[in-house]
């Protein structure tokens, strides 16, 4: 249990971690690192406390700082940070210097068995594949028992292959120990899979925290719905609430949409509709009057993607259809965009 | 006339004296110069920068005029002294950025993972660092062994039996003239 209040750098946070992994996501820039780096002790805060279990770390009132070596902490820095000039076996014993010969070579040998590196262990990091460096990194990190893990996510250097690899090491590290770990997640795939918590941080404030699929679902505001890369964020003003039949009226700012009802809404107030691009539907514009919820507008881009296509249109529209039912209208430029009601999905005020 | 080898080595040895002693100072120095922030820490790095910045001439007078007062003037001690002082900016600066290079985070790491200061220099500063602090001190040595104008005045042909190499190296280049022009012009 970690129980950090900081203010350094403009960053000025407050939180707890318990068990399990919980996600620092945010922009870069954002102070992920500089929270990781403070809680490790290469960086004395201007203000605040630190706990861990029940040591206290960092204190700025009564100026207790304790020294990194002291603090018990792992820390899996962002290009892992293997020492280049030791072999694999020689970067594990390292953080094992306090204790007794025959402890440290079983637990190096424990470590190297978890992670499958007894056949690389005499090989330095350079040697080594990406994959191997990184469970190293980790074993490394975890050796000598820390209270707390901190990861810093790499930002570069982990294609498809090495994130899936990154992501099933995570998952073992979590299931596998009772070390809480603290990630500064640089893509909100690794919160969603991974994280049971998670800080979403905006210029070194917290927007909004809980759990990913929570803060996924329910972005506290348009700044968090953007951090997040949620698409399709228009200004709108509620215009009609019907609970009766469930329905509600939006005016956006060319054209006025039906919706569910808006429980905890009032007629007049202005919101933020966000609707994700795969739950629009596009169809040609052939000309005839437009049915309900249905938008005529003019393509800008078609950009293809992994799994079918996206459409981006003038009124910052953005919409993702399958690739059979582009192909055929790839000249077409005006389309008709179908909000379905129950995409749309409101959030605070403007 | 056989050849006489002795400045040579004599300067050899000179020099790699010159570059231990200045080696000594410039280690600790640049290591905290590039760990540590400190108060005035900007201004001890002016002050030994400034030997690099003055005239050879003009430094060795001054350290002259100091160790005159000590009655050292002219002996082993003054030549590798001078040469030391003379050499220490540029080892200084140079062990410096050697010990910049090496990236801090493994320096972090190290303290994480439960180091000391000490540990960490010995096991990971030093190890990564070393090509740095081993180019410096070529390039220190270098310097005390070809310098000519802190050589010339501190140990000068004062005495004939300890010629430095670049004093030698001098003299003979004069000698060589002198008998040119004694000769006459090559073109009469």
């Amino acid at each position: 249990m970690i129980q950090v209040r900081l203010a350094t750098g403009g960053v000025d946070v407050e939180f707890q971690a318990a068990s399990g992994i919980t996600a620092l996501f945010g922009a870069a820039g954002a102070g992920k690192t500089l929270i990781l780096d403070a809680i490790a002790g290469f960086v004395k805060p201007a203000s605040g406390r630190i706990i861990l279990d029940d040591a206290i770390l960092f204190d700025g009132a009564s100026r207790l700082n304790l020294p990194p070596r002291r603090r018990h902490c792992g820390y899996v820095a962002s290009h892992w940070a293997l020492f280049p000039h030791m072999s694999l076996h020689d970067n594990l014993l390292f953080p094992l210097a306090g204790f007794a010969r025959r402890e440290r070579h079983r637990r190096v040998k424990e470590m190297l068995d978890r992670f499958g590196l007894h056949d690389v262990a005499p090989r330095c990091p350079h040697e080594v594949s990406p994959p191997e460096r990184m469970r190293a990194t980790v074993s490394r990190a975890l050796i000598a028992e820390p209270k707390l893990l901190l990861v810093d996510e790499p930002a570069t250097g982990l294609d498809i292959a090495s994130r899936a690899e990154w992501h099933k090491l995570l998952r073992q590290v979590r299931d596998e120990t009772s070390v809480p770990v603290l990630l500064a997640a640089r893509d909100p795939e690794t919160c969603f899979e991974l994280a049971g918590n998670m800080l979403l941080l905006d210029a070194g404030r917290i927007l909004q925290s809980g759990p990913p699929r929570k803060v996924l679902d329910q972005p506290v505001s348009v700044e968090a719905a953007r951090l997040l890369g949620i698409r399709n964020l228009f200004p709108a003003e509620i215009v009609a609430l019907d609970p009766g039949r469930d329905t509600s009226r939006l005016r956006l700012e060319n054209f006025e949409l039906t919706g569910r009802y808006l429980p905890g809404r009032l007629r007049g107030d202005r919101v933020w509709l966000c609707v994700e691009p795969g739950q629009l539907l596009a169809v040609p514009h052939d000309g005839s009057k437009p049915s309900m919820n249905q938008v005529p507008v003019r393509l800008g881009r078609a950009s293809e993607m992994p799994r079918g296509v996206r459409l981006e249109f003038a009124c910052g529209i953005v919409a993702e259809v399958a690739r059979r039912d582009f192909e055929p209208n790839r000249d077409n430029k005006e389309w008709l965009v179908e909000f379905p009601p129950h995409a749309l999905r409101v959030l605070g005020c403007p | 006339m056989p050849l006489d080898w002795s400045p040579l080595w004599l300067s050899l040895h000179y020099a790699g004296l010159a570059t231990v002693f200045a080696a000594l100072l410039a280690l600790p120095l640049a290591w905290l110069l590039a760990q540590r922030r400190f108060p005035g820490s900007e201004l001890l790095d002016a002050a030994a920068t400034l030997p690099f910045v003055l005239p050879p001439a003009v430094l060795v007078y001054y350290l002259l005029a100091t160790l005159g007062r000590w009655n050292l003037t002219f002996s082993w001690h003054a030549a590798i002294g001078v040469s030391a002082v003379y050499t220490l900016p540029v080892l200084l600066h140079m062990m410096r950025e050697g010990f910049e290079a090496v990236d801090y985070s493994f320096e972090n790491s190290a303290r994480v993972l439960g180091a000391g200061e000490w540990r960490t220099l010995w096991r990971v500063t030093l190890p990564l660092a070393w090509r740095g602090l081993f180019a410096a001190a070529v390039t220190g040595f270098v310097r005390a062994f070809a310098d000519f104008g802190a050589t010339a005045i501190v140990a000068g042909n004062a005495r004939s039996d300890w010629l430095l190499l670049p004093v030698a190296a001098v003299a003979l280049a004069g000698f060589y003239f002198v008998s040119r022009v004694r000769r006459g012009p090559v073109w009469a």
